[in-house]
């Protein structure tokens, strides 16, 4: 029983020994940025403090969440149709290798269209609205997943599959009891990726052309000279995306029990 | 006796290579068959033939009389290594050969729970595989074979896997486990003790290209290991094949 009890206390102990190094690094960062400005006279026009962001950022926190809704929006959006995108195609692609030979080669160039070229035209084409922010977003995003997945249903075990069959599954019995489990720590691994470049592409998305959005607050910051307020969208937008990680993580231990069961007593 | 199943001068070819030659053999009702062979003789190849994964290149399989289908009801199949899912709890890896032959997933944790005792598996049921020891994993990869029910068993190696100390235990416990059930099985393996244990006859099988070298009846009582006499002459049989099969097999 007191084993049980000291686990959750020594479970946390240990996770901030772990995390120690990372808060001293960031920490260590910030002070040495603060004391840098104050010891500099650097005008903060050019480089502001992080305290000056942080108390200029709070003090426009109200047009900052105003903006930051938007952003979130067409991150949110834009991955839920490049999740259910690369899903079917993946399954596509599973099924009919002639799919794979055929899409392959278009999803691999999607990949080298640089963002610079191609947010500014989107927009053209589709307005200022939120449509054109999705598409960028889920354009971003849909490679990682879409090779996570099919890569996943690749690395199922053989002897599962002839298992399967042995007992008289057909092909959708085995992609839906072998395959698509066997895809899911890939999935999860690709979804990281994606998450992290999801914020980065919808604010790349609304720096070519938006009515609202964190995109636009930067630009419109950059453009009256005040750094400071840059710095804020992008301490929100990386608030952002750490928050988006958080969420991606908590779904992956809730969908992979088996991964973190702890061990059974023999006997 | 008419013959459960019987393999008619099967041969096997991969483009190039010739991986099993001429391969006869039976296995009547309620016999426990072994296929004794170096790595590498073909012996998988055989049990893959029998699932419909391949075509036999040459020669027939008859089951019950009739041509084996390539869609076949006939076997149930043990993998080497279990292939437990690593997703799945026990009770619903327990469950796989059921649910996919369509029974409700109710009906089929109900016929497998009287099983789990005997199977040293009763109260991990809501346990992961990774949560189980190499033996109990084993056990468990059995009973979702023996539980669907099948007219065979193959069993590919089943033990392959496990330390020393495990796969003895685990073939003493498999031995009581036939005395209680009549299950007909065919067992791969290379490990002639496990064959001398287990089996009411073996196949002794050539290096690739695959052929039968040898049958040998093991006409002895059961169980083999517990008896010091029947141990004796188990250990006799064994030593002998073992002979055979350094004379007649290079590595």
């Amino acid at each position: 029983m007191s084993a049980r009890s000291a686990a959750p206390l020594a479970r946390a102990t240990h996770l901030a020994i772990h995390a120690l190094p990372a808060f001293l690094a960031v920490g260590g960062l910030i002070l040495a940025w603060e004391a840098y400005v104050h010891l500099s006279g650097v005008a903060p026009g050019t480089l502001p403090a992080p305290s000056r962001v942080v108390i200029q950022g709070f003090a426009q926190r109200e047009a900052l969440w105003q903006n930051t809704v938007p952003t979130l929006q067409a991150t949110l959006f834009g991955f839920a149709l490049s999740l259910s995108s690369a899903f079917v195609f993946s399954v596509l692609i599973d099924f009919i290798p002639f799919m794979r030979r055929a899409l392959f080669p278009v999803f691999i160039i999607s990949q080298t269209l640089p963002m610079v070229a191609i947010a500014p035209l989107v927009v053209l084409w589709f307005g200022f609205g939120l449509m054109p922010k999705i598409g960028l977003v889920a354009l971003v995003t849909f490679f990682p997943i879409l090779v996570a997945l099919v890569q996943g249903y690749a690395a199922t075990e053989k002897e599962l599959e002839t298992l399967l069959r042995a007992m008289g599954a057909n092909a959708a019995r085995v992609f839906l009891t072998a395959r698509l489990p066997s895809a899911l720590p890939y999935f999860f691994a690709g979804l990281r990726i994606a998450i992290t470049y999801a914020v980065v592409a919808a604010i790349f998305a609304e720096y070519s052309g938006a009515a609202r959005g964190l995109g636009i607050y930067i630009l419109n910051a950059k453009n009256s000279f005040r750094p400071d307020l840059v710095l804020a969208a992008v301490l929100v937008s990386s608030a952002l995306t750490l928050c988006l990680f958080a969420v991606a993580a908590a779904i992956e231990y809730a969908a992979t029990p088996w991964r973190h069961a702890g061990k059974a007593s023999r006997r | 006796m008419k013959p459960l199943l019987s393999i008619d001068s099967v041969g096997m070819r991969f483009d190039a290579l010739q991986v099993l030659n001429d391969i006869s053999l039976r296995v009547a009702e309620g016999e426990f068959v072994t296929i004794l062979g170096p790595s590498g003789a073909g012996k998988s190849t055989l049990f893959q033939l029998l699932l419909g994964e391949h075509r036999p290149t040459s020669g027939a399989i008859t089951f019950r009389c009739a041509p084996l289908e390539r869609k076949t009801n006939a076997f149930a199949y043990m993998p080497q290594r279990d292939a437990l899912m690593p997703w799945r709890r026990i009770i619903d890896n327990l469950t796989l050969g059921l649910e996919v032959q369509g029974m409700p997933r109710k009906a089929a944790r109900e016929k497998v729970r009287p099983l789990l005792p005997e199977f040293g598996l009763e109260g991990f049921e809501r346990h992961y595989p990774s949560q189980l020891s190499g033996g109990m994993r084993q056990r468990a990869a059995l009973l979702r074979t023996v539980v669907q029910d099948r007219p065979m068993l193959l069993l590919d190696e089943p033990f392959g896997a496990l330390d020393a100390l495990t796969r003895t235990r685990m073939q003493a416990w498999l031995e009581t486990l036939w005395a209680h059930h009549s299950w007909t099985a065919m067992l791969i393996t290379h490990d002639v003790r496990e064959a001398v244990h287990l089996s009411d006859r073996i196949y002794v099988l050539s290096a690739r290209p695959g052929r039968v070298l040898r049958e040998i009846p093991v006409a002895l009582p059961r169980p083999r290991t517990a008896d010091p006499a029947t141990a004796r002459r188990a250990q006799a049989i064994e030593a002998d094949i073992l002979d055979f099969l350094l004379k007649h097999t290079t590595p």
